[in-house]
Formats: C-alpha cells, structure tokens, sequence
C-alpha cells in the first residue's frame, strides 16, 4: 500500500508497510495513479498515451523505471505482513496506571469529558489506602517489566496532593525490593502550584502536563473558575514560573481547541510567545450537539489551519527557534517498532485507570462506563475477559484501520473515542481519523524537510 | 534516481522480528490523554 500527498510544493510518497518516505516529482505523482504492481519490464503503452499528453514519453519511461526498481529491492508496495503478529501476540503484563487521584475539579471547563472533574459519579477524593492498593496491584501485575508509568489525574490532582505525595513515597519504597521504577507524571490546571508542589514535581515527576488552552480570551472562554471567572492570569503566572526551574525534564503545556477557535495555530503561537516550547493542542471531543464541537463541515478550516501551522513552526525553526508540537513529532527513522504499532496505548490491557472507589477501568476516558468496568481494588476483583478483548484489539481487527495508509501512526486511534462516538472499541471514529491523517501528513512532511536539510 | 528522492530508512519490516519488548511509554500517557499517536514515541529497548 501507498499514500501520496501534495503539501508546500513538494509531492510526498508514503510505503506504508515499509515506512518508507519518498519525495517524488509531478510525473511520478501522476504516473502512480495509472500504475499498481505487478509490474512489467515496460510501461503499459496505454499509460504512456495516456500521460504523455503532459509529459515527455522519455520522462515516463524513466519513472516508471524508477519505481519497478524501488520495488524490485522490496522498498515501494511492499507487502503487509504483519498480522501474524497481531494475532500471536498474548496479553502483556499492565505496566502503566492512570491514578485518578482527585474526582473533583477546581474548574468548571465547559467541554470537560469528565463532567467538569466528577466523572458523573460524585465529588470525591482518593484515600492513600486505595492508593497503596493501586500501586501494590501495578507492580503484582507487572510481571517482568522494569518501568511503570503511573500519571496523577483528575479532577485536578493537585486537590488532594498530601496524597499524592505519600503514594509517591510509598512506591519508592518498593523499587528496590522489586526491581521495579517508576515514572511518575502528572496532569495538572495549576490553579493550586505553589513553590513547594513545584519542587516536590521537579524531583519525582518524569513529565507534567499543564493544561491551557493559548490566548486569554481562547482559555477564559472554557477554562473558567468556579465562580464563572476565567483561569487564564493565574495559571500562566504559575506555569510561568514552573517551567524555567523544570530542567532537563519533560513537560507539556496542553491545550484543547473547539469550534470557537478553529485558528488555533495563534493559541500554539501564543503559547509559544509566553516562553513554553512544548506544546500540544488538541481538538475538543464532544457530543456533535454541543455548540464548541467540532463537526465535519470544519474539517476543511481545520486541515488549512495544521499547515498554517506547520508554516509558523518552520519559520520559527529558519529563526533559530524551537516548538515541539505533539503531534508533528514523528521519528521517520527510529520511532517506535510495528509490534507497538499494532495497538496503541494498550489501554485495557497494559494500561488501566483506577478511580478513587477503587474501580478499575481500561483508561481514563472509559471511567464510568460501567460496561467497560473491569474490576476493584478493595473486592480484588479483575476481568481478564475485559482485559483479553482488548489484548484482541488491534489495527486488523478494526475493518476502517485494515486498509488505512495510517494506521501504523495512530494504531487504530483512541479505543475510548471509537466507543464513545463510533459505537464500539474496533468502529474508526472518522471524525478524528480525518483530523489526525492531516497532522500526520503535516508531520511527516516537516521530518522530510529536516531530513532533506541534514543531508544538504 | 533522478525522479525519486528516498530520505529515510525504511526499516518498518526489521522492527517487527525484534520489536515487541514493551519497555516503551504507553503513549497515552505522554501529552495526549484524548487521542492516539502512537508513531511518536520512543523505542526504549535498550533503556
């Protein structure tokens, strides 16, 4: 399989199943859309006809000899041979937990998935007993695996952060003995920073993730306080003087665009202005009905507004600047191997969320749905069958993934949206299937870039 | 070649008979936390 796209002049050829990144010209463009393996020593002579009428017959014959070969050495239309794995490979040890520390939430975010922090089942915090459990259960279950991710999560994690603390101590305690390391992170509003949560942060969390959405009035419009008022001031005075003592960690200043800010590459930029350089901003997932949903009728503003923004990012980038955007990352060279690509973030089966009752769910945005509830902590209860339907789900059981150019970079998107909004875990959510094939484009074209400048 | 340019190393296939060892982050958990980008994250297998 192949994909082929046009973008800042330059004609882009994907091998899917190789993972091969080609820069062709107009006529190898053309030609392709005449042309499918097996192929001949010669160009059929009705494809030449054909496409001589804008390109010289020499030109033609070249490309075509061009791509027999890149064929011929298995690096163009190579075959898809990787559902073997798909289907040998068992239920993996549950190495990453998403720890709903708080069920509550300092905010009242107009768009927020979890009912503005409740999750729709009451305002709650997580003892440090139900904490030891979650962290007792990671580790029994992790098997052999040496690393395990744990992110604090809301609600807004910092509301119950003594907690946090002691869950932090707790499992410290217990690498030694079990071989084991931790990797804490946390996702935050940072209405509650202050100096001391900061350093604690620094020192034991891998990654933070500040949430905030870019400009004031883009922010204050959803981000809003419980009395109505907006968050933006008081948040990017915290982040602000968070983020400089961060070090060599990791962070992310993470955003979320609705309808009301579809020129969300002025949100990226002012985040950038503000002195961040991680960034991530993400489209809004909500029920088509409510007003800031993206719907498909913005598709079109959407897909103009990534490339607007990948123009603004080189620019930065020609200027001796620096953004990381989530989503254009992309390694074309070393990322991640097919066998992780096969399915995703593993939510059900190597990464589980636990709520403060105790309840274990596949992810957080599963939270709730009591369908999906795989167990609890304090009954000791776990279903395996819960666990081994999604040990099942991959790109080749998803039919829309099968035959997807893209689906060996999003390994068949978020489980959670695909129930959510498409009806079932293995149903593409189109919505954000269209939205994340145009970021790919975008990122691979900007690592093409890169990788043509390195070599000039 | 004259009309294609092949920038990176199409290693796809290779990764696959070695890969698979799950030292690597579970990408959800590294900014997203609402969609899926797998092919951002990094391999760790020798971390």
């Amino acid at each position: 399989m192949i994909h082929k796209f046009k973008l800042r002049d330059h004609n882009i050829l994907l091998d899917v199943n190789s993972g091969g990144v080609h820069i062709i010209d107009d006529i190898t463009y053309d030609l392709l859309d005449h042309i499918k393996p097996p192929f001949d020593d010669k160009c059929p002579q009705g494809v030449i006809e054909e496409l001589s009428k804008n390109y010289p017959v020499g030109d033609i014959e070249e490309c075509y000899g061009e791509i027999k070969e890149l064929y011929d050495e298995k690096l163009l239309f190579t075959e898809d041979d990787y559902e073997r794995f798909a289907l040998t490979s068992v239920a993996s040890p549950i190495k990453a937990m998403c720890l709903h520390i708080a069920h509550d939430c300092n905010l009242r975010c107009e768009y927020c998935f979890a009912s503005t922090g409740d999750f729709g089942k009451g305002r709650k915090l997580m003892t440090f007993e139900t904490g030891r459990k979650a962290i007792d259960f990671l580790i029994k279950r992790s098997a052999a695996r040496k690393f395990l991710e744990l992110d604090f999560f809301g609600g807004e994690p910092l509301m119950n952060f003594d907690v946090v603390k002691q869950i932090v101590e707790y499992a410290r305690s217990r690498e030694k003995e079990c071989g084991k390391t931790f990797r804490f992170t946390i996702t935050t509003n940072g209405m509650l920073l202050d100096d001391d949560k900061i350093d604690f942060i620094n020192r034991e969390m891998s990654n933070v993730v500040l949430s905030i959405d870019g400009r004031k009035e883009v922010n204050d419009r959803m981000r809003k306080r419980v009395s109505g008022s907006g968050s933006y001031d008081r948040i990017v005075e915290r982040f602000k003087r968070f983020v400089p003592v961060r070090g060599d960690k990791d962070y992310y200043v993470r955003g979320t665009y609705t309808k009301y800010n579809l020129d969300f590459s002025n949100d990226v930029m002012h985040l950038y202005d503000l002195g961040f350089d991680q960034i991530s901003v993400e489209p809004v997932m909500a029920e088509p009905t409510e007003p800031y949903a993206i719907t498909e009728e913005d598709l079109d503003t959407i897909f103009k507004e990534y490339e607007i923004l990948l123009d603004k990012i080189l620019k930065v980038r020609e200027q001796g600047g620096h953004i990381n955007f989530f989503h254009f990352m992309l390694d074309l060279d070393q990322g991640p191997c097919a066998i992780k690509r096969l399915r995703g973030c593993g939510c059900g089966n190597e990464y589980v969320a636990v709520t403060p009752d105790g309840d274990i769910y596949p992810c957080h945005q599963f939270v709730g749905i009591e369908e999906y509830k795989m167990g609890n902590l304090d009954e000791g209860t776990f279903n395996e069958d819960i666990k081994n339907e999604f040990a099942a789900t991959h790109v080749y059981s998803k039919p829309e993934c099968r035959s997807c150019w893209a689906k060996f970079y999003c390994s068949g998107g978020c489980n959670a949206n695909n129930y959510i909004y498409a009806g079932d875990i293995h149903n593409a959510h189109k919505l954000s299937c269209s939205i994340q094939k145009k970021r790919l484009e975008c990122a691979i074209m900007m690592q093409a870039l890169k990788l043509m400048d390195t070599e000039e | 070649m004259k009309h294609i340019k092949t920038i990176n190393k199409a290693n796809l296939k290779k990764t696959a008979e070695k890969g698979g060892c799950g030292k690597c982050q579970a990408s959800c958990q590294s900014a997203c936390k609402t969609s899926c980008t797998v092919a951002n994250q990094k391999c760790e297998k020798d971390a």
